[in-house]
This record gives structure tokens, C-alpha cells and sequence, in this order.
């Protein structure tokens, strides 16, 4: 069966003042059309070398990597990423941080008028139509952040790849998002690739979680497949006795199969 | 506790502002004047006042090449400097860009920057008179070569600082090389380019009274060493208040069109 996104034997090398360092190897994971999948792990696992290399931004040492059967080879617009730290353009609008992705994938095919209201409509997706015409500077983090998701979803991708995107936010604004995003991808049917550290997280977005072993030399420990009913609701998940065993299944992995003494 | 209505709060503050440089500049002031009673030959503050009066109730008299208005000679330094500068600005901003954005021209260039960015401007006068043949180019040469310096190298500085961040989107977004430089390089470097554009215009202003004073012609450099040939001290203890204020007014310029244009201090 031919997978969306497929990695095979996947090794990356740094080649570091010390020596080489091999950060990841033999990583194998196919991704369905469709599919969720959260990548987790202690920090320094790898798990976002793994997300850059499917982005094209780092070059594999080893192994092949496909996404819709063609070689992933330097990043493309058919890969959205959204950064941890949002990485919007502070002398843009909104709209025109949106719209700057937007002409990449449209520039050739579609008119001014046609592309504006993509971005506009991906500003809506994520509820900051009133923020349209602000500047980076001038909204809260989780808004920038949600900018960051619509300027990736404007783009119509193959995939949405996630790197801790919800990491620097605070608890409530993350839990708000999480649901946002959720909604996104119900409506959507985007194919995401999600890094995170946050169990809860794993658990509640993901269709599947792909638990890292420690680094170095890291490579796929375990893969859970979170069987939940979508929409899924955080709070009625909370007493889910099934939510709570995928939960302890991912602690014990992290915990005590791959337990990490402080850094 | 303070226990000062807001009123009297704010006045205390304005206070503070204004009083400690009005401290400063009367003790200027007297220091001057006791000079000036000791050495005969430098006129007192007040003597110096009456003559800026008279001095500035007719600044753009003229009455022939050789005896024009104060006016006339601020506006023709500050035109030399605008030129010069100006041109200085035309190469030097593209080639800090250019040096910035790709390490094999700074490799290249920057063993020839350094070597000659520590000479002094008017070392290169000689080199103006003998290839443009005339003062006047000679003058805006020197501007040029002086001021070009610090803008090659802010410039260069703002490019190679711009956070990884942004080329890491323009990366992921696949920007084309054109559109990396109108969206990310330029916006980003500008605090930097304003920063080496006020440095430049600094450096243009001190240099352009050294030069006036060595090409002759109309200018505020040529104007003082006449007056010093004139023996008039009280004129070149003007010209010096007036080269000084004009610098001033030209930084405070600067730095608020800078404020502009810094997306950080937003």
C-alpha cells in the first residue's frame, strides 16, 4: 500500500567540529491521506529534525522520503509548515503575510482579486477576520500563531507540518487553539504531521502518535493508534477511560521504557 | 508618597528636563566669558551676540563671488553634501547588500575596506583635485569617499543579521530570489541602513568645513577661513555654533525618520 507521506530507513548525520553526530536512523513511517500524526518525544530526539526533513528544509542522509509519490527533494509549497515561534513578517499585515504564501502557490494561475480572497477566507478559518489589516506587532501571541495556521492553510498543501506550534503559549489560548484546529482539520481533511511534547496534546488531535526513543542515533520507539470518536471533546475525554489509557501509554514510553535524566 | 497632584507632577518633570541643560549651557557660558576677559583677542558672549544679530538680519546678501550672505554658504555646503552624500548612498547601500548577501564579495572586498576605511577624508582630496581637475568635484569627492564607509558597512552588518527566521519562510515558501529582497532583506536591513545613512551624514558634515577650507570657493568652510583671514573671531565663533546646530538638527532628523522604519521598537 502506497502511503501519503512515506519515509524508509531515514538516517540524518550532522557533520558537527567534534565528528560526525548521527541524529536520526532507520526512521520508517508512512502517513495516510487524511491521517493526523503527532510526533513525541523527550527534547533532543529528533523529532523536529524528523518534521525539517519531511519539509525539505534538512537533506536526508539516508533512506528515501515521498510525499505523494514523488522524492521530497528542498522545501515546497505542497509541505506548509507552521513554526513554533510563528515567524511572521512584522512589516506585514496579517492579510499580507497570508497573501505573500498565497502568491506563491497562485501567483500564476489566479487573479489578484482571486488570491486576495484566499487569504481573507483562510483569515476567517481561524476567526482573525477582524484582525485582518494589524500588524504582527500588534496582536497576542496565539493570534500571530493563528495567522501562522491560516497562512499555511491558504497555501492548500499536500500536508500540514506542525513544529510545537502551540509551545509557546499559554495553557488556555493552547486549549483554544487545539479545538480550532481540530474544527480546521474536520473540515478540511488536511494531512498534518504535528511535533510536540505535550501528552495531552498527542492524545486529543492525533490518529496516530509516533513516540521517539531518546537521541542520539533516535528512530521511531512506538506507534500508538489513538482510537477516538471524532469530534472528539476535550472535557468529556477527561473521565474517557479510553482517552486515559492511550494517555498512560504514552507517560509509560516517555516515562519509564525511555525515561530521560535531566538534561 | 509623593503627594503631588499629576499637574505638579508633570511640571516637576518638564522641570528636571529643561533645568539641568540650562545649567550646563550657562556655565558654557560664563567659562567663555572669563576666557574672553582674560585673552583680549577672543570676543566676550555678548559682543558675539550683537554680531550674529547683524550677522543674521541679512543672510543672503550677495555681493559677488567673494563676499556672499552666511545663507549662501550653509546652502552651498549643504548642497555639496547632499551630492556627495547622495552618491554615496546610491553605491553604497547596493554594495553593502550585495557584500552582506553573499560571502564570496565579502571575501573579496573586505581586505579593501578595511585598508581604506581608516584613512582620513582629505587624504583623498589630492587624489579629487588631480582626476576631476577641478575644486568643486574635488569637494563632493572627498564627501563621497568619506561617507560611503559606514553605509557599506551597515548595510552589509543588517544583511547577514537578518533573523534566520524569515529566510527560513522564505525557504519553506520557495520565495523567489527578487521577492527575498523586497519583502524580507530590505524591510529587515532598513534599521540598519538608516543607522549607517545618520553615521554617513555625520561624518559628511564634519568633513565638509576641512574640505571647504582647503578647495575654497562659497561655502561654510571657506566662509571661516576668511573670517580668519579677516581676523573677525566672533564670525568663526558663529560659524562654529552654526555648523554645530546644523549637524544637530540633521541627526534628530535622521533618527526620527529611523524610528520610522524599526519594526522592533513597535
Amino acid at each position: 500500500m502506497n502511503a501519503y507521506i512515506q519515509l524508509d530507513n531515514v538516517g540524518m548525520q550532522f557533520n558537527t567540529k567534534r565528528g560526525p553526530f548521527i541524529a536520526l536512523r532507520d526512521v520508517d513511517l508512512h502517513i495516510q491521506k487524511g491521517e493526523f500524526v503527532s510526533i513525541i518525544g523527550h527534547s533532543g530526539c529528533g523529532k523536529s529534525t524528523v518534521l525539517n526533513l519531511v519539509a525539505g528544509l534538512l537533506d536526508a542522509t539516508a533512506g528515501t522520503l515521498l510525499c505523494a509519490g514523488r522524492e521530497i527533494k528542498g522545501p515546497g509549497p505542497d509541505r506548509a509548515v507552521v513554526f513554533q515561534n510563528h515567524s511572521l513578517l512584522p512589516w506585514l499585515t496579517c492579510t499580507e503575510n497570508v497573501l505573500l504564501a498565497v502568491e506563491q502557490v497562485f501567483g500564476k494561475s489566479e487573479s489578484k482579486t482571486q488570491m486576495l480572497e484566499r487569504a481573507l477566507a483562510a483569515l476567517e478559518l481561524v476567526h482573525l477576520t477582524h484582525a485582518k489589516d494589524k500588524l504582527p506587532g500588534e496582536i497576542s501571541g496565539g493570534m500571530k500563531q493563528r495567522v501562522g495556521i491560516a497562512r499555511a492553510l491558504a497555501m492548500e498543501p499536500k500536508a500540514l507540518l506542525m513544529d510545537e506550534p502551540f509551545g509557546a503559549l499559554d495553557a488556555l489560548t493552547r486549549a483554544h487553539l487545539q479545538d480550532e484546529l481540530m474544527s480546521i482539520c474536520a473540515a478540511t481533511q488536511s494531512t498534518v504531521i504535528m511535533v510536540t511534547h505535550d501528552v495531552d496534546e498527542a492524545v486529543l488531535l492525533s490518529d496516530r502518535i509516533v513516540m521517539m526513543t531518546n537521541g542520539p542515533s533516535a528512530t521511531v520507539g512506538e506507534i500508538l493508534h489513538v482510537d477516538l470518536p471524532r469530534p472528539r471533546e476535550r472535557l468529556q475525554l477527561a473521565d474517557d477511560a479510553a482517552y486515559n489509557h492511550y494517555r498512560h501509554e504514552v507517560l509509560t514510553f516517555l516515562y519509564e521504557k525511555h525515561h530521560k535524566t535531566a538534561a | 508618597m509623593s503627594t503631588l497632584n499629576p499637574s505638579a507632577e508633570r511640571a516637576k518633570a518638564i522641570a528636571l528636563g529643561i533645568v539641568p541643560p540650562i545649567i550646563g549651557l550657562g556655565l558654557f557660558i560664563l567659562l567663555w566669558a572669563l576666557v574672553s576677559a582674560s585673552t583680549p583677542t577672543i570676543p566676550t558672549p555678548g559682543a558675539t551676540f550683537v554680531s550674529a544679530v547683524e550677522l543674521f538680519s541679512d543672510p543672503f546678501y550677495n555681493k559677488g563671488p567673494n563676499d556672499m550672505g552666511i545663507g549662501w554658504n550653509i546652502l552651498a555646503s549643504l548642497e555639496r553634501v547632499a551630492i556627495g552624500f547622495g552618491l554615496a548612498a546610491l553605491i553604497g547601500i547596493p554594495l553593502g547588500f550585495i557584500i552582506g548577501r553573499f560571502r564570496f564579495f565579502n571575501d573579496m572586498l573586505a581586505p579593501i575596506i578595511s585598508l581604506l576605511r581608516p584613512v582620513s577624508p582629505l587624504a583623498w582630496l589630492p587624489i579629487g583635485l588631480l582626476v576631476l581637475q577641478k575644486a568643486e568635484p574635488a569637494a563632493i569627492w572627498v564627501i563621497f569617499i568619506s561617507s560611503i564607509w559606514p553605509m557599506i558597512i551597515n548595510t552589509a552588518a543588517g544583511v547577514t543579521r537578518v533573523p534566520q527566521d524569515y529566510m527560513t519562510v522564505a525557504r519553506v515558501l520557495n520565495l523567489s530570489e527578487w521577492k527575498i529582497v523586497t519583502r524580507i532583506l530590505l524591510p529587515a536591513t532598513l534599521p540598519y541602513v538608516m543607522t549607517g545613512v545618520r553615521l554617513a551624514i555625520g561624518v559628511a558634515w564634519l568633513v565638509i568645513v576641512a574640505a571647504e577650507m582647503l578647495t575654497g570657493g562659497i561655502g561654510i568652510g571657506f566662509w571661516i577661513w576668511d573670517e580668519w583671514n579677516n581676523l573677525d573671531v566672533a564670525h568663526i565663533i558663529i560659524a562654529i555654533f552654526v555648523v554645530g546646530i546644523i549637524g544637530l538638527l540633521l541627526e534628530v532628523l535622521l533618527t526620527q525618520l529611523a524610528k520610522r522604519f524599526d519594526y522592533d521598537a513597535r
